[in-house]
């Protein structure tokens, strides 16, 4: 029996749907042959990886704790993919971002004032942006990849945090911990409960999901640049200009990112340490494609996403195997995922063998 | 006189990885493919082959164990960018961070003592030649083989017919396959083979360059051999100007710390990573010598009609 791989006259809805769900069941699948050779029971495993995490309030609390600035920061990044403008630099746009919101915090000069926690939302937003406003006027006026400059831009963020917390901004009460001071009650985000992390940073993650949607399903800006990036030919002969969506793009990121790094200072952390993101600003990139570029694609990337997060933690708690596997985990899963979209445009089809 | 042999040859070895990675990415994209998985790649190499050195290979063996691995991660983007058709970028994204976890997993065995590097070679009367013995015959093996790639892929790449085809296949892989060339299967080599170069890449900085194991060892080599490809407008000759011109920014800086000229080493150690955006946006003002040497093809997925 032969096959033939031949494209769909259509792009097939039912394939569009079940991609990702395909995908996913598979990353279990080669997650349970991965435990079983470590010598684990792979449902035992698995359980701890996927279900554990999630069967107590705290855990749900941490789950979505999780999930926002990685929502959040797919939502940014994902509107610029959408025109081809490939952000990857969100990580360091997160901590620049967080060093802004946590220099306001840190240094206003009335630590009890209502106004710190927005002052702060903002300097981590208009920080962010300016990170990367770097690689969109370099891409926009110089011609240069954004791919690299973002990234080379996020190592530099990541010494420069290293330099502030060792050096000018660490905490002198701190036992030498690379980190700064604690923020004032005033400069963070109360939680629900005391007893868990969840706080209302939350609904910024929210209000970015439906602008985000507003944004590229309702406007006609987000339509241009959903066009330069389907067809930047047809984009340029109906005079959309290319440099509208460098800059709209990188700047998306941008913001979310670093409102994400201030929420990060300003809730579960409370200061700034050199231990500011577990990576959210590079899992943003695999939460966009896995939600399809799609606001609530995003939204159910971004639970999943911060699944594995914990689900790292959790097997590294109670079994002993490395928090590694999350990373491994993530890269599956995106593999997956970009093979299984193949059959949303082609399907394989047995040839019947001739006389 | 030894200050700047220090310099001098600190340059060299630090430009090898960068030399190995940049070379193998420059036929990958001739070939019309985007590869962004270089980190990836030499992660699991640089793993591996600190792997083979810990299990007692001997360190021939030990070397080709991670140029084998990094060659076996690249089949993990090929199967997707050349069989499955995904979107280069994504394909690349996925594998660096796949390399990334895979390889702080194969690592987390293997404690923080140093090996035993990579011997550097000692010819008999040569290598004590003044001036001319420590400068250029006192390398390790891995730095001249690093050298013999540049000059095997520039006669590859532009003397012989095999390069041309994959040369014409990164610029038009419809006129390839009308012509009757295996577009795909060529691709598939090549993939393989930049996946190879980026596995000796990090195998040298673990067993030769830095002979003990940290998580992340690379620290963006294989973003900036990335960089580098472009910077040398898809040219053999100019990827190794470029890697010693960033093997001696890392070596100057790293002098820089040592002397505490008062600067903090963080913002020192972030000299090389500035220096590759400047080095970027200075080349990319040339757009007729990069639209000049660009693989016309490159990251557009193709599927042979049929």
């Amino acid at each position: 029996m032969h096959f033939r791989i031949e494209q769909r006259p259509e792009p097939s809805a039912r394939m569009r749907v079940a991609a990702p769900i395909v995908a996913t069941a598979l990353t279990l699948l080669v997650g349970s042959i991965v435990f079983a050779a470590l010598g684990h029971s792979p449902l035992a495993t698995l359980h701890a990886f996927f279900i554990a995490p999630l069967s107590s309030m705290n855990g749900l609390s941490e789950w979505l704790l999780k999930a926002s600035p990685l929502i959040l920061i797919a939502c940014g990044l994902a509107v610029g993919f959408r025109a081809n403008v490939w952000n990857i630099g969100a990580e360091g746009q997160l901590i620049i971002g967080a060093i802004a919101a946590s220099g306001v915090g840190l240094f206003y000069p009335d630590p009890e004032s209502v106004l710190l926690l927005p002052l702060m939302f903002v300097a981590g937003a208009l920080a962010g942006m300016g990170w990367a406003a770097i690689p969109a006027f370099l891409r926009a006026r110089m011609n240069t990849n954004e791919i690299l400059v973002t990234l080379m831009l996020t190592y530099i963020a990541v010494l420069f945090l290293s330099w502030l917390v060792h050096g000018p901004w660490r905490d002198p009460a701190g036992f030498n911990y690379p980190q700064t001071a604690l923020l004032p009650p005033a400069a963070m985000f109360e939680p629900f409960d005391y007893a868990y992390r969840l706080n209302g940073s939350v609904f910024i993650t929210v209000v970015a999901v439906v602008a985000m949607w507003l944004f590229t399903d309702r406007s006609f800006l987000g339509y241009k640049m959903s066009v330069s990036g389907a067809a930047p030919l047809a984009a340029r002969y109906a005079g959309f200009r290319e440099s509208a969506a460098v800059w709209t793009g990188l700047l998306a990121g941008g913001a979310a990112a670093g409102i994400a790094g201030m929420a990060e200072a300003a809730g579960p952390l409370g200061q700034l340490s050199s231990q500011i993101s577990p990576g959210y600003g590079f899992a943003a990139i695999i939460v966009a494609f896995i939600g399809r570029l799609n606001a609530f694609g995003i939204v159910l990337g971004g639970l999943l996403m911060s699944l594995l997060f914990l689900g790292g933690d959790s097997v590294q708690m109670t079994l002993g195997l490395p928090s590694a596997l999350t990373r491994i985990f993530q890269g599956i899963l995106l593999f997956f995922l970009l093979a299984a979209d193949f059959f949303i445009f082609y399907r394989i089809r047995p040839l019947r063998e001739h006389a | 006189m030894d200050l700047f042999i220090a310099i001098f040859t600190g340059t060299i070895i630090a430009a090898t990885p960068l030399i190995f990675a940049a070379l193998g990415e420059l036929v990958v994209e001739k070939s019309g493919v985007l590869n962004l998985g270089i980190e990836g790649m030499m992660l699991v190499g640089a793993a591996f082959a600190f792997w083979g050195v810990i299990a007692g290979l001997p360190m021939p063996l030990a070397i080709l164990a991670g140029a084998l691995a990094g060659a076996a991660s690249s089949l993990l983007f090929g199967v997707l960018a050349l069989t499955f058709l995904t979107n280069q970028y994504a394909a690349g994204l996925a594998l660096a961070i796949f390399g990334s976890g895979l390889s702080a997993f194969i690592g987390r065995g293997f404690g923080s003592a140093p090996i035993d590097a990579l011997d550097a070679i000692h010819l008999p009367v040569l290598s004590d030649i003044p001036l001319v013995g420590p400068l250029l015959l006192r390398f390790d093996p891995l730095v001249y083989l690093a050298l013999f790639m540049f000059a095997v892929i520039s006669w590859f790449l532009y003397r012989t017919k095999a390069g041309l085809v994959l040369r014409t296949i990164g610029e038009s892989p419809e006129t390839a396959h009308a012509i009757g060339f295996p577009v795909i299967k060529i691709r598939y080599l090549a993939v393989l083979f930049g996946g190879l170069m980026a596995g000796l890449g990090g195998a040298y900085l673990s067993v030769a360059y830095t002979p003990l194991w940290v998580e992340n060892m690379t620290a963006g080599r294989g973003w900036i051999a990335l960089a580098l490809v472009v910077f040398a407008t898809w040219r053999p000759l100019r990827v190794l100007l470029g890697a010693w011109l960033f093997g001696g920014m890392t070596i100057l800086q790293l002098q820089g710390q040592a002397l505490g000229l008062g600067v903090p080493s963080e913002l020192l150690s972030a000299l090389p990573y500035a220096a590759t955006i400047v080095v970027l946006v200075i080349i990319s003002q040339n757009r007729q010598m990069l639209a000049l040497h660009f693989p016309a093809s490159l990251a557009k997925p193709f599927r042979p009609a049929n």
